[in-house]
């Protein structure tokens, strides 16, 4: 706050609003909901998320004016407790004013978008209440994440960190009561528990890596920890290596990387926009936030970075070859997300910050993009299956099996019914699949040449992963938008409302035009020159043909590869996918997901469900209910109690005592009784005794 | 001329018989003149030590006592003529209504 | 040896043989007469130590109205022979107490030193008038109430004595 006396703050006064205004507009609908409209519940929430954009670009032209100065504004004090001093501080840099555009941006034409698509949902069946209860979460998604991206210390990083992930448990279990295709299941509330323990194990890693910064580093405010951590590092670089790989670890549960990936895939139980918002563009993009923000700490130690960018590239590749073998048009998406998250964890592991945020930018455009595109293609199908049921249809198909409109063996054809959709899928399709000169292509090309000077084999991993990417992608062209509808419903299928494409053509431009944030031309590094001011060691990189060419070249292959697989000779209805069979076991592989849900099952959840009833079974109930208080415990108490203190303590001693005080009472009044014979001459006798005692005591004493 | 001391053993002489009549008949009365007798040892003592220290005080109490004996033989012989009356004996061995 | 204390000497031996009289004899009043015998013996000590007015009271009061009393009572009860004498055994145990009681009384008479003066015949005592005069103002100012709770005192006896003793009228019947 010193700093806010010599330059402009300009309108830094503004970014606890960040927050403030998602939770207006959730208190608005908490409070007042109950009487508001569908429509106007939708807009309220929007507007909110819309304002925490406009906060957002005035604060990104407040730091732009302050020539990119970190900028502090301290809401409160939050806790003071010895060495230990953190603030409700707001941090508006050009790193987290990015992330700040990204999300509001983003967030708040998906929320536009939900309007729309919540209402078309067959599972809303005009229940007002719950969905109201989704804008609300929407909206505290949107200030648990400003509070994650504005924060200026590790620890209110973390309470964005966990809002996001319960908000994203939340949504996740929105349809709580039913699984995706709206039968009575507990299949999304599974879904929502695997994807918030999954996230705990990795907040664990967060957390210990926090405490070993407060006892090693002594603060938790950003830049302290990194002027302290440089000293450090010198002295125990050990430290160092323990607190990134440990949020390495917290960073591998947000942001999906190997060993903590599972969730996502999962998470698409959750509607369609909570799937682009949060599990898409941005909370788990939160981990490559968390890196790029510790840059400072894993620059110091290449080991880490090392791992980190291995984790990545193994991630990006693992992922993308389980997209080649998923049937659901989201789960493809989704493993998709996780191989992208791969690319951008690799990229700030290897120390390229400004390669990993542009695609992290540039991702959360074109995935966002894909998602409510397919979120348009499964509402088409809705549709498509809603005139059948209403219209007879053919054969009624309907009542015969539950129709999966999120089945990509389902569809097909899709291209001449839904035309805008189409059209807006393929700009995420070739943007996703790095097509010059879409978004996607500038940014993982910079990846790529980051990773071909620094780390080959990364660059190896992540070509491969480009090409695979490249050919899922053609695949779920292929298999949605051409050859024939293998199902009536997607024959009947209807296209989407201006309020859902509206959105989807804004992201469009984007995914297009994404990549003039970066271009690999001299005076066009805009986005590396505004990080640069947060990030200290930015390298431009120019165009390299060779690198650029390889992965285009790639990419154009695999397109062509998937339209020979799957464009050329399109799949007919009930038709195995033609890669089954050249390719055997290792689709079966894809398919299942590399069976590694199966793997975790069985050496971690079954081994963890043993030990539970183990505990349960035998340390709870036979060794410390059964033994330990029945018998140990209970019996002590009772013998100690019947026998020790009843028949002996009780009965015996104190009984005895009061017993025989009362006898030695009876005997004593019944002896002195005798004294008292009524004759006058013995009470004379003993006065006369008394007097000789006394008069002798009298003489005896000295 | 007659030590203090003198006095005083026989005042101590004379209460002492006094006492053992107390305690050996069982006359009543008898009883009753050895209880005077003691009294009258008693002041026996207190006037020879009022006339060795030269003060009425002593001679003063024995009035009193001399008084509130009258009192109490007034009423134990009442007493003792009650008892009479309802049992016939004054035999103080037969009488323990007292006993404990 | 003075004649006062050989007087002194016949007068205690005539006092302990009374006061023994009194105590041995089988006959109330003759035990009754001892008394009074053995009351004026000690009136005679009164006035050796000069006290002539308690030497009066002693003859009046115990001599004169007590003993007569007595006389009067054992004669009514018709009570000058009881049953039930005490035989020398009894005499046991109570004289061995009262030996006791003597020798302790006499060796803390000696041990302890009380006034060993001797007993003159006060110059006071032969001017009576002037000694009544003292007694009189002592009682009626330094002990005046004692003086007035004695004469409540022998009010209550005398009330005492006549309820005690009245006949209870009808109610016996």
């Amino acid at each position: 706050m010193q700093l806010s006396e010599t330059i402009s703050t300009g309108f830094l006064f503004l970014a606890p609003w960040l927050v403030f205004f998602p939770v207006i507009g959730l208190l608005i609908n908490l409070i007042f909901g109950g009487r508001m409209s569908e429509k106007a519940i939708g807009w309220v929430a929007s507007a909110a998320s819309g304002a925490a954009f406009v906060v957002s670009v005035l604060l990104a032209y407040s730091v732009s004016a302050a020539h990119g100065e970190v900028l502090r504004w301290t809401l409160a004090p939050w806790m003071h407790v010895g060495d230990l001093a953190i603030d409700w501080t707001f941090r508006a840099d050009s790193l987290s004013t990015t992330m700040m555009l990204v999300v509001s941006g983003v967030g708040t034409l998906i929320h536009i978008y939900a309007i729309g698509y919540m209402h078309e949902d067959v599972r809303f069946k005009s229940d007002l209440g719950r969905y109201r209860r989704f804008f609300v979460f929407l909206n505290l998604f949107i200030a648990m994440m400003m509070i994650l991206v504005s924060g200026d210390s590790y620890m209110m990083l973390f309470v964005g960190w966990e809002g996001v992930g319960l908000c994203s448990f939340l949504l996740i279990g929105f349809w709580y009561d039913m699984d995706t295709l709206g039968r009575p299941s507990w299949a999304n509330s599974n879904a929502a528990k695997k994807a918030f323990i999954t996230n705990r194990i990795g907040d664990f890693g967060f957390l210990l890596a926090g405490f070993l910064m407060f006892w090693k580093l002594g603060s938790f405010q950003f830049d302290s920890v990194f002027e302290a951590a440089a000293e450090v590092a010198h002295n125990e670089p050990w430290v160092i290596v323990a607190i990134t790989l440990f949020m390495l670890i917290g960073v591998a549960g947000k942001s999906a990387q190997i060993p903590l990936y599972v969730w996502l895939p999962d998470a698409m139980a959750g509607p369609t926009p909570v799937s682009a918002l949060i599990h898409a563009a941005t909370m788990v993009t939160a981990g490559v936030y968390l890196v790029t923000r510790s840059s400072e700490l894993y620059t110091l130690v290449p080991q880490a970075q090392y791992i980190v960018a291995m984790v990545g590239a193994a991630t990006a590749l693992f992922a993308a070859t389980i997209a080649v073998g998923q049937y659901d048009i989201k789960k493809v998406l989704a493993y998709s997300t996780i191989s992208q998250l791969g690319f951008m964890v690799a990229a700030v592991g290897m120390g390229a910050y400004v390669a990993g945020m542009f695609h992290l930018v540039t991702h959360a455009f074109f995935k966002a993009l894909l998602f409510l595109s397919a979120g348009s293609v499964i509402l088409g199908l809705e549709r498509g299956h809603h005139h059948l049921a209403h219209h007879g249809g053919h054969g009624g198909g309907h009542h015969e099996e539950v129709f999966d409109p999120g089945d990509m063996r389902n569809m097909g054809g899709l291209r001449k019914t839904m035309p805008v959709t189409f059209w807006l899928y393929m700009i995420g399709t070739l943007a996703l699949a790095g097509i010059f000169p879409f978004a996607g292509f500038w940014s993982k090309d910079e990846i790529l040449l980051d990773a071909s000077l620094h780390y080959p084999t990364v660059y190896i991993l992540l070509s491969i992963a480009a090409f695979f990417t490249a050919f899922y992608m053609g695949r779920q062209i292929w298999m949605v938008f051409f050859g024939e509808a293998r199902h009536d419903a997607a024959a009947h299928a209807e296209e989407s409302k201006p309020i859902i494409t509206a959105p989807l053509m804004v992201l469009a431009a984007l995914s297009i035009l994404g990549g003039a944030l970066n271009l690999p031309f001299e005076g066009f590094h805009n986005l590396g020159h505004w990080l640069e001011y947060t990030l200290h060691e930015v390298e431009a990189l120019p165009l390299n043909l060779q690198v650029a060419g390889i992965s285009t070249a790639l990419a154009l292959t695999a397109i062509v590869v998937s339209w020979l697989i799957y464009g050329r000779k399109p799949l007919t209805k009930g038709q195995p996918d033609p890669l089954k069979k050249p390719l055997g076991l290792i689709f079966t592989g894809m398919e299942n997901k590399w069976f590694v849900d199966e793997g975790y099952w069985a050496v971690f959840v079954n081994r963890y469900v043993d030990i539970s009833r183990f505990l349960a079974d035998y340390v709870d109930w036979r060794f410390w209910h059964d033994f330990v208080h029945d018998k140990v415990i209970a019996g002590t108490y009772n013998w100690l109690s019947t026998i020790a203190l009843n028949d002996y303590a009780d009965q015996k001693v104190i009984n005895w005592f009061f017993d025989g005080w009362g006898r030695a009472t009876q005997w004593l009044s019944a002896t002195t009784r005798k004294v008292q014979n009524g004759f006058v001459r013995s009470y004379a006798l003993s006065i006369m005794l008394g007097v000789v005692v006394i008069l002798g005591y009298l003489l005896l004493k000295p | 001329m007659v030590p203090v001391n003198y006095y005083i053993i026989l005042s101590a002489i004379l209460f002492t018989i006094g006492a053992l009549g107390v305690l050996v008949r069982r006359n009543p009365l008898i009883m009753f003149m050895s209880i005077e007798l003691m009294l009258n040892s008693a002041n026996l003592a207190m006037v020879a030590f009022s006339s060795a220290i030269k003060s009425l005080s002593g001679q003063i109490f024995v009035f009193f006592v001399i008084a509130v004996a009258a009192a109490e033989v007034a009423v134990g012989l009442a007493l003792i003529v009650q008892i009479f009356k309802s049992r016939h004996t004054i035999n103080v061995d037969e009488m323990n209504s007292l006993k404990g | 040896m003075t004649i006062d204390l050989i007087l002194f000497l016949i007068l205690a031996v005539v006092a302990i043989a009374t006061a023994l009289g009194m105590l041995l004899s089988r006959n109330a009043v003759y035990s009754a007469l001892f008394l009074v015998l053995n009351f004026a013996t000690v009136a005679v000590f009164y006035v050796l130590l000069g006290a002539p007015f308690i030497a009066m009271a002693q003859i009046t009061v115990y001599a004169g109205a007590i003993m007569v009393l007595f006389l009067f009572v054992i004669m009514l009860l018709g009570a000058e022979k009881t049953p039930g004498n005490p035989k020398w055994s009894d005499y046991i145990l109570p004289a061995g107490l009262a030996l006791v009681l003597v020798l302790e009384s006499i060796y803390l008479l000696i041990s302890r030193g009380v006034p060993s003066g001797e007993i003159v015949q006060p110059e006071a005592s032969v001017n009576s008038v002037d000694f009544l005069r003292q007694m009189g103002m002592a009682l009626f100012n330094e002990y005046l109430l004692p003086f007035e709770v004695t004469s409540i005192l022998l009010l209550v006896a005398m009330v005492g004595a006549i309820v005690l003793t009245k006949q209870e009228k009808g109610g016996r019947g």
